[in-house]
């Protein structure tokens, strides 16, 4: 947008200051407000529970000790069993990376038909799809959890795998479809004059044309699916939780002191891999999270 | 020459690679809200039975405190999670939008949380509201002996403090987006406005917020919809108490699958879920997609 600022000529200089400095202090307000729970988050988790206790729930640790997260990644009590986030964070990697890829793949093969291959119905299809993304997840738990059950797949990582495709299936076809919806289709016909098929026009002009999409589209599965809370708790048993129903488990389990360093650190451990993605590719994030909410 | 035979494969592949996940959707999507919407008219108790008996779920789950608490929470949750949430975003946006020299950075800060899942988030606030040794203890501590900020604790309170955990998640990503509004404003308009000597609030309020209703409409569809799934926040946060005082539909419904055990409830249930989420999301995406089809 063009200058905008508060740069009235009928504005003393003066009052032109001192905007500048209250909208510097509003915003930096708001910074704090946003980074105190991390802040928070992380000296807790560097501080002893003596020191808890007695200490301020803002005050730098006076001594840092890393044995709440080494509490947190390999011993910390999820319920009965006390190994600590470790087995489950795996549990989070083992299910993620297939759900990932299947959805992105899935997606991109559904709105390369849906952008560029349009047949009759294919408006439909696409609008029942897209409506999927928007059902709450609560409707369909009980069949689901049936199915899983007579698929003997109830409790197991590949059962949470396939419900993470399946419900993940209508987001990646949107974004991909938005994204080939601006390719001219003069493209597909000179390719279709030139000889090409169905499968060797998306592979040589399609998917090479693709990586920004398919960047957005593992981002935001990646998010969604490393976050889910529903699904795993739903879906899991005691070995094959993710880590989200872990870490509840860690936090909200009753027995013994409630060691508040230990919780700390083990969400921290739990948010790391989603703020990894978020500080390195954050372009990419925000695009996908635009994406899905602005249709079109 | 093709055979007849790869020729008829050519000419259908597009359906028959788009089928699979048609279908899936199709069995998956609506074949399983037809089989919720089928058992909320039974009796189903711990297993599902299939024999149509009306409305009795629901006048039972309309006749129990417990859902009423939950359903009303809905709305005083949603209405201001909604509301300040994009309050919040708006000004976020528009003090960004005066050339702000660190604005990445402060981007990057407000926006954050968006990439957290709900249980850290939860888990972080729980500790920041906690009374006896969060911020109430603190502020105690620097001197203030009567201040006190027991919401989580506080049955009458404890759902603003899922407002203020939703909020803090969500209100960067409101911002983004109407970031993104105010700076695909046209910019001739504004400065034309700048040169007649329009005041700046002015060019805001009558210019460019007026120009970015659809902004403000697919703000509105993705927090309702956020809100309407709310569940994650809940159970980090407050579990859904103090009792049952900050349950919602999504803990309700499934509080009544995975604990209690009563099928029918939880179909009843996310059956009304899915009639509110109807009520929001039909209208925008009939309205979307007739445009894009038109246009």
């Amino acid at each position: 947008m063009a200058d905008l600022s508060f740069d009235q000529t009928q504005q003393s200089k003066f009052g032109k200051t001192t905007l500048r400095i209250i909208l510097y202090v509003l915003l930096t307000l708001f910074a704090l407000y946003y980074l105190l729970p991390l802040f928070v988050m992380v000296t807790t988790s560097l501080k002893s529970l003596e020191e808890i206790r007695t200490g301020s729930l803002i005050a730098l640790p006076r001594e840092i000790t890393f044995d709440a997260w080494k509490i947190a990644w390999a011993s910390a009590c999820t319920g009965i069993q006390c190994e600590g986030l470790r087995p489950y964070f795996w549990n989070s990697v083992l299910l993620a990376v297939p759900a990932v890829l299947l959805s992105t793949l899935l997606g991109a093969l559904n709105g390369y038909v849906v952008a560029q291959w349009r047949f009759r119905g294919a408006n439909l299809i696409f609008s029942l799809m897209l409506f999927g993304c928007f059902i709450p997840f609560q409707v369909v738990l009980l069949p689901m959890a049936r199915l899983l059950g007579l698929m003997g797949i109830a409790g197991t990582i590949p059962g949470l795998i396939f419900v993470h495709v399946i419900y993940g299936i209508g987001f990646t076809t949107l974004f991909f479809r938005n994204y080939y919806v601006t390719i001219p289709s003069e493209l597909v016909k000179a390719a279709k004059v030139d000889g090409a098929n169905f499968l060797r026009i998306f592979w040589s002009i399609f998917l090479p044309l693709s990586l920004p999409i398919i960047v957005v589209t593992v981002i935001w599965q990646f998010t969604q699916i490393w976050n889910d809370f529903l699904f795993g708790v739903s879906f899991s048993q005691a070995g094959t939780q993710p880590v989200t129903v872990a870490l509840n488990n860690i936090v909200n389990s009753t027995t013994g002191v409630k060691e508040y360093n230990v919780d700390m650190a083990a969400a921290i451990i739990a948010a790391l891999p989603t703020l990894l993605v978020y500080v390195v590719a954050g372009k990419y994030f925000i695009r996908g999270l635009t994406a899905g909410s602005v249709k079109g | 020459m093709e055979f007849p035979m790869s020729e008829w494969l050519e000419n259908h592949l597009p359906k028959i690679v788009l089928a699979p996940s048609f279908i899936a959707v199709l069995v998956f999507v609506y074949g399983f809200i037809g089989w919720t919407a089928w058992v909320s008219f039974t009796r189903s108790k711990l297993l599902p039975k299939y024999e149509i008996k009306g409305f009795i779920q629901y006048e039972k789950l309309f006749a129990s405190p417990r859902w009423d608490t939950a359903f009303e929470n809905l709305f005083v949750f949603g209405a201001l999670f909604i509301i300040i949430a994009m309050v919040v975003g708006l000004l976020l946006a528009i003090m960004l939008d005066q050339q702000i020299r660190t604005e990445g950075l402060i981007r990057t800060i407000y926006l954050y949380p968006m990439a957290l899942s709900m249980i850290v988030t939860g888990t972080a606030w729980k500790w920041i509201l906690n009374p006896g040794l969060g911020l109430e203890a603190t502020i105690k501590g620097w001197g203030y002996n009567d201040f006190s900020f027991d919401w989580i604790v506080n049955s009458e309170m404890a759902i603003y403090t899922i407002v203020l955990a939703a909020v803090w998640q969500s209100s960067g990503f409101v911002m983004a987006l109407f970031l993104a509004g105010l700076r695909s404003v046209d910019g001739e308009i504004i400065k034309a406005a700048q040169v007649d000597g329009i005041p700046t609030w002015r060019i805001y309020t009558a210019i460019i917020i007026p120009s970015m209703a659809p902004i403000f409409l697919s703000a509105f569809i993705v927090l309702s919809h956020l809100a309407i799934k709310s569940f994650d926040l809940v159970i980090a946060l407050t579990g859904g108490g103090p009792g049952y005082s900050t349950d919602l539909p999504a803990t309700y419904m499934y509080a009544m699958a995975f604990s209690r055990g009563d099928i029918g409830q939880a179909a009843s249930s996310a059956m009304i879920m899915m009639l509110v989420v109807f009520t929001i999301v039909v209208p925008y995406l009939y309205s979307e997609l007739r445009t894009k089809n038109d246009g």
